[in-house]
């Protein structure tokens, strides 16, 4: 083959996916299966991949089991029942969610997103290790109020349960560090980098409108020392200045016992925020304009309230309703629309 | 002449070793592992424990009954009257003992043959295990294993290292409407940050009740008493009226000191 006759070919391997744009029926063959990626501009990743290499077929045993109802007591709850991978995987519209029987949390349902660089996990740090996490939920009286031993059996006696453990793992054993393994590798692939701000700072093309760009300012000199670029949290825990609500929850205090950390909370990413109201460990505020009112004129003065929320002895961070308006342009170009459609991480995949 | 008398005298002194039955053990050869027996018999004040049946008088004056009983037993190590310590391995040395469950009351490990006076066990289960990867936490640290009871904290990842709950006038009525008092102790110390670290290192002196001689061929039992009175009549009377549900605070610690005295060696069974 010459060069030109090379060329040619290439040529055709472009233009041949465009013309199977006529046909409604075909869709594009997903892309090959690369496993965990770091993208590029983020840190390496906080969680051990050497202990649980993600492969195809785990990642897939892990999305089927976090979408099995079976994990619940009574087969009607699964992780994506609270966890909508249409609102950035929280639960959109609810402060806090309901579980089996319709009992109620506490706290607003967080995003399964980006997990691999998180630190802890939870509102108050509790878990401190992915490959632990399920187990909370699962055990929780409110959430599926199931036992881990319980649920084991129930896999292990449905079909193709078996089959897929011994596919990932070489034989159908099905134990807890199995099945948490499986649920690892499809969360940890659960990333989301593909927004507006992704593609700004990759130079991939997109420019910031100057909105956007003195939002951007904005947020750096004012936002970036908690909400930390590119995962826009530091994975720290704050009290950014909430009254307490009517059931007191002291946040980290009860994992520390430490009084410096009462009403201390994880600093949430700001990822995909169009998708993920209400807002706030409690859910609620509703809208992100009542966020940054929060900041601008409604954080109140408490003993561990975080010093970066006090100027000269007072609470809060100065705002004007400009500079609101330009911070938020900034914050929608955190919005990543690939992520929240991405047939690898939806339940109609299986 | 010199070596037949020897002889005989050896035969003699094998002879009579032999028939000795008072605890007189062959030799003990270093490099043979035996196995060696702890028996957890829990006991409250001076009667037998006896689940949801049994009524006891704590020192505040509180009637109440046992409905649960579980602890872990974990880092066993025995030493010899010259200072030999053997530390079993680690993943060798987790126990769960409940009063539901006979047989989780004989704790069996594997130690050299010799004669140990002392014994030593946490009472909980140390901060290394507690962050251990998963696939390491089998047997009883697996969170679906003999956990339905929840000897595990998800919430707040961590083991918990002593349960006790029961019935007690003296305790108030909960939502479920029993009169219900419920100790939960647990707390490694924190991953991230650290925090209460209620694990408590129990040491046992076997000289005045029984030296140990760990043989091969036979089973040596260590006979501990574990009085669960002590959990409310320790340095600090715990009143189940004033604190009918200990989990995660402060005031786990002082329950957790007052475990620390539960054990006393009441003999050995060589």
């Amino acid at each position: 083959m010459n060069i030109l006759q090379w060329m040619i070919f290439c040529c055709l391997g472009i233009l041949l996916p465009g013309c199977s744009k006529d046909d409604p029926v075909k869709d594009p063959p997903p892309p090959p299966f690369t496993g965990f990626e770091v993208p590029a501009g983020f840190p390496a990743a906080a969680y051990k991949l050497a202990n649980n290499n993600v492969t195809a077929e785990g990642f897939e045993l892990g999305r089927k089991l976090f979408y099995e109802p079976r994990l619940s007591r009574n087969n009607t709850i699964s992780c994506g029942s609270c966890h909508l991978q249409s609102a950035a995987f929280t639960h959109h519209g609810h402060d806090v969610s309901h579980g089996i029987d319709d009992r109620l949390g506490s706290r607003n349902s967080p995003p399964i997103m980006n997990l691999a660089w998180n630190t802890t996990f939870m509102w108050d740090g509790g878990v401190f290790d992915l490959d632990l996490q399920p187990v909370v939920p699962i055990t929780n009286f409110v959430e599926m109020d199931e036992t881990m031993g319980n649920v084991l059996i129930k896999l292990r006696n449905t079909n193709p349960y078996p089959a897929l453990f011994k596919k990932v793992f070489g034989s159908e054993e099905i134990t807890t560090a199995r099945m948490m393994k499986a649920m690892s590798q499809f969360m940890v692939m659960v990333v989301s980098d593909q927004s507006k701000y992704d593609s700004v700072m990759r130079k991939q093309g997109p420019t910031f409108t100057p909105e956007e760009q003195k939002g951007y300012a904005l947020f750096q000199q004012k936002c970036n020392s908690c909400h930390t670029e590119p995962l826009f949290t530091d994975h720290s825990f704050r009290n950014n200045g909430l009254t307490p609500g009517p059931n007191n929850d002291e946040g980290r205090y009860p994992i520390t016992l430490n009084p410096a950390d009462r009403y201390k909370f994880k600093v949430p990413s700001l990822r995909n925020l169009a998708y993920t109201a209400p807002y706030m460990h409690d859910g609620r505020l509703y809208s992100l304009s009542g966020v940054l009112q929060h900041y601008a004129a409604e954080v109140t003065d408490m003993p561990t309230l975080d010093p970066l929320l006090k100027t000269n002895g007072k609470p809060g961070i100065a705002l004007t309703a400009e500079e609101q308006q330009q911070l938020l342009a900034f914050l929608n170009t955190l919005n990543d629309r690939q992520f929240i459609r991405d047939k690898r991480f939806s339940e109609e995949a299986q | 002449m010199y070596c037949t008398r020897m002889i005989y005298i050896l035969l003699i002194v094998a002879t009579f070793t032999a028939c000795k039955k008072d605890g007189t053990a062959p030799a003990a050869d270093s490099n043979v592992k035996a196995t060696l027996s702890i028996q957890f018999d829990n006991i409250v004040g001076d009667k037998n424990l006896q689940l949801n049946t049994g009524v006891y008088k704590n020192a505040a004056g509180e009637s109440f009954q046992v409905s649960r009983l579980k602890y872990f037993i974990t880092n066993i190590s025995v030493k010899t009257a010259a200072g030999k310590e053997y530390i079993v391995p680690k993943d060798s040395s987790y126990f769960l003992v409940s009063e539901e469950d006979a047989a989780s009351q004989f704790v069996k490990v594997r130690v050299p043959e010799g004669e140990y006076t002392s014994l030593s066990f946490i009472l909980g289960v140390d901060s290394l295990s507690s962050v251990m990867e998963v696939s390491k936490r089998t047997g009883v640290l697996d969170p679906s294993a003999g956990m339905d009871d929840g000897m595990y904290w998800g919430w707040n990842m961590g083991y918990i290292f002593f349960k006790m709950e029961g019935i007690s006038d003296a305790a108030p009525v909960d939502p479920s409407g029993q009169h219900k008092f419920r100790y939960h102790i647990g707390g490694f110390g924190g991953y991230s940050a650290p925090t209460l670290n209620n694990n408590r290192t129990i040491r046992v002196d076997l000289t005045a009740a029984g030296v140990a001689k760990v043989r091969s061929g036979r089973e040596t039992n260590i006979h501990l008493m574990v009085d669960v009175l002590k959990m409310f009549n320790g340095s600090t009377q715990v009143s189940i009226a004033a604190n009918p549900t200990v989990m995660f605070g402060d005031f786990s610690a002082k329950i957790a000191d007052n475990n620390a005295q539960l054990f006393r060696h009441d003999h050995t069974e060589n």
